[in-house]
Order: C-alpha cells, then structure tokens, then sequence
C-alpha cells in the first residue's frame, strides 16, 4: 500500500494509538447493530414515531442554532476584522474567553440565569413584566440558548478569517461610486465573504449534531436529542445494539454533512 | 457618509449586545461564588469565602482535580510524543495514502466525543480499564491528538528549511540537526500544542463521564453535581478554573503559537 515510504514511519507510533484506541472501538461497537443479522435497530430508529421525533428534534435545534449562531456571529467577525488592533484584540479575548471556559462553567451558569428563581425570572418579576416565571429552562428555549452560547465562537472566527481576506479597495470603491451600506454589505461583503459563513456553518451545524452535555444539563430530560439518546440506551436501557443502530445514523449525518461541505468549498481552496 | 457613520454605529451597538451575551455566564459566576447565602441566590446578599472554604475542605473535589490536573499533563506528553511525529510526516513525508492519513489524525474531531465515548467505553469495560487513570489518558491523547497535528504541521509549514540545509551542510547528523535547529526553532508552537492539549483533557466531560467509573476527575465530579444539585460550589470550582485557563492562554499567547498568526 506505501509504495513509496519516505517519511511515513514517524507516524506509525500515532497510527497505532488511532488504530487500536479509536477505529477498531467504533467499529466494533458499531458491529452490535447488525450483530443479529438484521437491520431491525435501523428500522426501530427510523421508523418508531418515538426516536423519529428525536431525529428530528436533532436536526431542528442543529439547524436554529446555526441560523442564531450565523446571525450573531457574522456582526461580531465582521467588526472585529474592520476595526482597529486594539478593539480587534479586545474582541478576540471577549470571544475565546468564553471558548476555553469549561462548557460545563457555562451551562451552570445558564441554569442560574435562566431557572425558576432565575436572574431573568427574578428581573422580570420585579420589574412587573410578567407575574408568574417564564419557564426558559428544561425546555427547548433553554437548550437552544445553552448551544448558541457554547458554539458561536466557531462561527466568528471563520467569518472573521474570510473578512480579513477581502481587499478594503473593493468596498471602498463601491461606496465612492456611490453603492448604499445595503448593497455594499449584499453585493459585496457577503459575496465575497460567503467561504467563511459556509465553513462557520458547517462546522456548528455538525459540532450541534453530536452535542451531549448541554442538551442532557438544560434539557432537563424533555429535551431529547440523538447524543443522550444515545447515552441513555447505553447506561440506563443496556441496548448495546439499539445505541449502535443510533451511533451509525448520528455517524452517517455527520460524515454526509462534512463531506458534502468538503465537496462545495473544494474550488475555493484551490484558488 | 452620513449614513456610514450610522450602520457603523448600528453595528457597533448589537456587538455589544452580542458581547453581553458572550461574557454573561462568566460575569454572573463570580458574585455567586462569593456569595454569603447558604443556597442559590442572585444576586447574593453579602461576601464571604465560605465556597472556596468548602472546594478547599472536600477531598472528594480535591482528589478529582489533582487526578484531572495529572490526567491532563500525561495526556500531553503523549499527545507531543504520538503528535510530532505524526505531524512530521504529514508535512514532510512523501508516501501514498498522505491524503488518507490526514483524514484519519484528524477523525477524533468529527465523529462525535459521544460515539467515541461510547465506543471505548464497550472495549475499556472489556479489557477492564474503566475507572483507571491510564485509561483515560488513552482516551484523552486520541482526542487531543488532532489539535496537536494541527499546530504542529502549522509550525512546521512555515518554517525555513534552509536552516537545517545550512546545519547539514555544516555536517550536523540528521539526529543533531533535529535536536538543535528543527526542534528549538518549533518551540512556540510546541508549547501551545502541549497546552492546548493539557486544556483539552482537563476540560473533557463526555469520555470522562463513561470512563472515569468512581475515580471523579473535576468535569466528571461537576457534571454530577449539577445534575444533583444547583450548590454554589461549582460556582467556586468555576472561578478556580476559568482563572487557571487564562493563565494557560497568558502562557500560549506569551510563549506559543497560535494556529494562524505567524510566530512573533
């Protein structure tokens, strides 16, 4: 197979951890699914109402929260990549404070906000607005917040990227001849910049497919998504197969999504 | 212009909402964790340390970040020993299948932690490493092994190669040429890659959770503990560790390199 082996044998040490320690793991639990012959799991999986709602419950929080993460992310890439060094750095710690703090800080964090007793519940009250707590947590609303916050930094570091990569003479010239903020940011901008919001959504949507802590601490248990589902068939129900069935769909999605991004941004690239 | 000035404006205004969003987390964890209620409560009603006292005084979470804080650091000097050399040979190397080996380093970072958590979960309880410290550090170094790859084949890209031409040609064996030109001249981006994997393991949940069995590292035991009960010691925990990690980032942006900026 390495014909030619020049330099290949610095990574046989890393191989082997990878070969031992992850492929033949994944495979082999993945083997369970199929162990008995039958592709009856798959059926159970997608063809149940019960785990086809939590399918889709997937897809959809995926979905939102790559929309909500496009739509806040692509302000702050956008003016930290336009804006002068010190504002810039300013920026960029104000975005990866928040990446390198633990995920479980952050969903504490959330849960003290968004609760009963809440921040928000207690504001609120206090201010008159509403009389009785708003339930933001243990439901969709609160999982949906919990991810955005966890993923928007990989949104804005792209977008911020493919910013820094555009010419400031293009717009400049457009608004010189006369082009409104509007069609610059349309004509211009987001043509130009569309790389970075493509590569920032493919990697949230697919990060949001296999997300576990944030659904299983805010979600509360009625919140369901394929990765507690997951988690729950294997330590609670003990259906090794049944979880396998599911880790081969969640598998499927996500390698479909990468690959179909790999195939749209490969001219690109190339430039 | 006029109108410039005012999307200008426009933008400047929703990023600091957008920012608001991003720091609140983190800015409403301090007062709790100074707080002087004995339960939840926002804001709190007066200062004492008594949460810090609590961390400090509990075995249970002084143990789970010792054992995070050693999981952490092997977990890193395996990552560097696999990972350099992985890197090496994917900048360097001219062999068939270069491609393909890419694609497998790079593997932990897109199948999802929860499948491979699972996975190495149904063989460590075979080979009944569940619960054991190495088996984590296994667990971990296959995850962080990417970020690794990634920094150093960044570092190793721009890098000026006709130093080591001149070392050779000065007749430095290869070995003396590795250890005395190729490796000092990586420093930077060799710290950030142990770093980054140092972060990596001691800030991991989900292998952790199926793994660590009753040996807690400090994710597992927080986990738990916010599942049981909403204790303002996690808030306490949650200060050590936000300040630890920005001394970790102080140290990458001091003596690393990022995976994009050039070496300063």
């Amino acid at each position: 197979m390495f014909s030619n082996r020049s330099g290949f044998w610095p990574a046989v040490p890393a191989l082997i951890l990878l070969f031992a320690f992850f492929l033949f793991p994944v495979v082999r639990m993945l083997g369970f699914s199929v162990e008995a012959g039958t592709l009856d799991w798959y059926a159970k999986a997608l063809g149940e109402g019960l785990y086809i709602r939590v399918l889709w419950n997937t897809f959809e929080i995926a979905l939102l929260v790559t929309l909500f993460c496009l739509l806040l992310g692509y302000p702050l890439g956008f003016l930290m990549a336009t804006t002068t060094p010190f504002w810039a750095t300013m920026g960029f710690i104000f975005v990866l404070l928040p990446l390198w703090t633990s995920v479980l800080v952050r969903t504490y964090a959330w849960m003290v906000l968004l609760g009963r007793n809440g921040v928000f519940n207690r504001t609120l009250m206090e201010a008159g607005i509403t009389t009785d707590p708003i339930p933001l947590l243990h439901n969709f609303t609160g999982v949906l917040i919990g991810m955005v916050h966890v993923l928007l930094p990989y949104m804005v570091l792209p977008i911020y990227g493919a910013v820094r990569k555009v010419d400031p003479a293009i717009p400049a010239a457009a608004a010189g001849l006369g082009a409104s903020n509007w069609r610059i940011f349309w004509r211009i901008w987001l043509p130009l910049t569309l790389n970075g919001v493509f590569a920032g959504c493919v990697l949230v949507f697919i990060l949001s497919l296999g997300f576990y802590i944030t659904p299983a601490l805010l979600g509360g248990g009625r919140v369901i998504m394929i990765a507690v589902l997951i988690e729950q068939q294997v330590r609670e129900a003990l259906n090794w197969p049944f979880a396998a069935a599911l880790s081969a769909v969640l598998l499927v999605a996500t390698f479909l999504v990468y690959t179909l991004a790999q195939r749209f941004s490969q001219p690109e690239q190339a430039r | 212009m006029k109108g410039a000035h005012m999307s200008r404006r426009l933008l400047m205004a929703s990023c600091a909402l957008i920012y608001f969003f991003l720091m609140l987390p983190l800015l409403v964890v301090f007062p709790i964790s100074l707080s002087s209620a004995p339960y939840m409560q926002f804001p709190p009603p007066g200062f004492s340390w008594q949460w810090y006292e609590r961390y400090l005084d509990d075995p249970q979470w002084i143990d789970a970040t010792w054992r995070s804080l050693y999981i952490g650091a092997a977990t890193s000097v395996f990552a560097l020993a696999l990972g350099v050399p992985l890197a090496f040979a994917l900048v360097r190397g001219k062999f068939f299948g270069r491609t393909l080996l890419d694609r497998v380093a790079l593997a932990p970072i897109i199948v999802p932690h929860i499948i491979f958590a699972v996975a190495v979960y149904g063989l460590f309880a075979k080979l009944k490493l569940i619960g054991t410290w190495y088996g984590l550090v296994v667990g971990h170094t296959v995850l962080a092994l990417p970020f690794v790859v990634l920094v150093i084949a960044a570092g190793l890209r721009d890098f000026d190669r006709s130093l080591e031409q001149a070392a050779e040609g000065l007749g430095a064996s290869r070995w003396q040429t590795l250890r005395r030109v190729t490796l000092p001249l990586l420093r930077p981006s060799l710290v950030s890659a142990g770093l980054l994997a140092f972060i990596s393991s001691f800030d991991e949940v989900v292998v952790a959770l199926f793994l660590a069995g009753a040996n807690m590292t400090l994710p597992k035991k927080m986990f738990d503990n916010i599942m049981m009960e909403i204790d303002p010691t996690i808030a306490a925990v949650s200060v050590i560790q936000i300040l630890l990690v920005s001394v970790v980032l102080v140290l990458i942006g001091r003596f690393g390199r990022g995976l994009s900026g050039s070496a300063r």
